[in-house]
């Protein structure tokens, strides 16, 4: 398959951005000033991310479309606030994940960012699963970019006015050129920040608007370093359609009826998670010099037990050391626990850490 | 010193006497970008030619430097481990890797120019 662009693919050139491929799309990893840079001035003043290679679902309908979404989707759809975001998952039979989803209520049903590398499986799924009673639209039309910092709040407002009294995990409507886009108060970085939906013929100026009002272009390489400061899950590495949500440890994306009432897939595997013993949870892992662990290094107990695996590690610059995430056996998961970490066949010391490792900013 | 020779791992060799200081040039620590950990051979090992000698790691991944020249590692620099980014600061110059004294000085001979490595670099970006 053919490497695809972002509408915003020029732009990123211009401004001097080094590219990779991710999912299929050649996106921008990092500009000039490099990953440490863009990930300190994202924290703090405001940081400009292209994610237009995430999905853009939206499911139109109204009777029945809660109830045929439950089935596949275990959050509480009943009682969604219209423009409220929830983050949950698609699960598979076994209670694996097969993507981590941001669900909008939205007038006219429900709007789903999907992860580029699972978005054609995951439409697939979806419409399996509702039929052909409700129509799904895989925007193509449309860019999505997130502005985070602490100044975005203000550099939004100042070019769309109202968008600074949105509250975390609120979305509307907003006028911008006399188009409708959709911003909600999300990200991926823990700062407060701003998702913005526009169609990709008005991307590029909107970006230049925003970059002049004093955000920074962000690449991939620091977002990447940001959201694992914040604690976050990167789906095909800390989650997959292996893990369980309660094995992620994130199990309050699941609402009290769904958790008692069940009726979604893999339903029996995520319930005996939650009343029996976890075989292993994810967790945050701080070692204590400043060797860095990949995804794939072994963990060790102190008495040199294999214990698990690290599905992320990376060098966090705002915490000036490295950190990671990774599963280990249950009886090992409480925090302050001392573990090895094998790298290049020696092992390091290392501590399991309560996440997150950068404390979030969000507004509430 | 003497005139910088240079590999095509991208590291770089000057000559005093039969010690030659190794480090990795400009373009290598461009291309690795943000450098956060670095790991140098312990002092007194043996290394060969085009073998393994430490390993650079970057917000990215992780890359194995390797040594141009067989020897004994005499000295390695500790201000690199303190503050890796020095290696993105001033690569050629203060933040070099460690010293090693040679084995086999003809092996200097199959090190490229200044000039040739440029235009190598220029041809093999990666």
């Amino acid at each position: 398959m053919e490497t695809q662009k972002t509408a915003l693919y020029e732009y990123h050139k211009s401004l001097g951005a080094k590219f990779a491929p991710f999912a299929g799309y050649q996106m921008p990893i990092q500009y000039t000033s490099g990953i440490v840079e863009e990930h300190k001035f994202t924290r703090s003043e405001a940081g400009l991310f292209d994610v237009s290679h995430m999905g853009q679902l939206s499911i139109e309908g109204n009777t029945g479309l809660i109830s045929a979404l439950e089935k596949i989707i275990p959050i509480d759809l009943r009682n969604i606030k219209h423009n409220q975001l929830k983050y949950t998952f698609l699960t598979n039979e076994n209670g694996g994940i097969y993507d981590d989803l941001i669900v909008t209520k939205v007038e006219k049903g429900f709007n789903i960012i999907l992860n580029a590398a699972c978005k054609d499986n995951d439409y697939k799924i979806i419409k399996k699963a509702l039929g052909e009673k409700f129509k799904l639209t895989l925007h193509k039309d449309l860019s999505l970019v997130a502005l985070q910092g602490p100044k975005a709040s203000k550099i939004l407002e100042n070019i769309i006015s109202g968008t600074s009294s949105l509250k975390f995990m609120n979305g509307k409507n907003f006028s911008y050129n006399g188009t409708e886009i959709y911003i909600t108060r999300s990200g991926y970085t823990g700062e407060d920040g701003f998702e913005i939906s526009i169609l990709n013929n008005m991307v590029e100026e909107f970006a230049k608007i925003l970059i002049v009002k004093g955000a920074k272009p962000i690449g991939l390489g620091a977002r990447d370093t940001l959201r694992l400061e914040a604690g976050l899950c990167l789906y095909g590495h800390d989650i997959n359609e292996s893990t369980t949500p309660i094995e992620a440890n994130l199990k309050w994306t699941i609402s009290k009826r769904r958790r008692e009432e069940g009726g979604f897939s893999g339903y029996n595997k995520i319930k005996s998670d939650m009343n029996g013993e976890l075989s292993r949870l994810r967790i945050g892992i701080k070692p204590s010099g400043k060797i860095i662990a990949r995804e794939g290094t072994k963990i060790f107990s102190v008495d040199g037990q294999e214990i698990g695996s690290i599905t992320s590690g990376t060098y966090g610059p705002s915490v000036n050391g490295p950190i990671a995430m990774g599963y280990v056996k249950y009886n090992f998961s409480k925090s302050k626990t001392n573990i090895l970490l094998e790298v290049r066949g020696k092992k390091y010391n290392a501590q399991v850490y309560e996440l997150p490792f950068y404390k979030k900013s969000y507004v509430r | 010193m003497s005139k910088k020779k240079f590999s095509k791992q991208h590291e770089w060799a000057s000559v005093e006497g039969d010690v030659a200081t190794i480090g990795i040039t400009k373009h290598a620590a461009e291309m690795l970008g943000d450098i956060v950990f670095v790991e140098l051979p312990e002092k007194g090992k043996n290394v060969k030619k085009e073998g393994q000698a430490g390993v650079v790691e970057s917000t990215k991944a992780a890359s194995d430097i390797y040594t141009p020249i067989t020897g004994e590692i005499t000295e390695t620099n500790q201000s690199i481990i303190d503050d890796p980014g020095a290696v993105n600061k001033d690569p050629e110059g203060n933040a070099w890797f460690f010293k090693i004294k040679i084995k086999n000085k003809s092996e200097l001979d199959e090190l490229m120019s200044k000039a040739d490595y440029d235009k190598f670099a220029k041809e093999n970006p990666n």
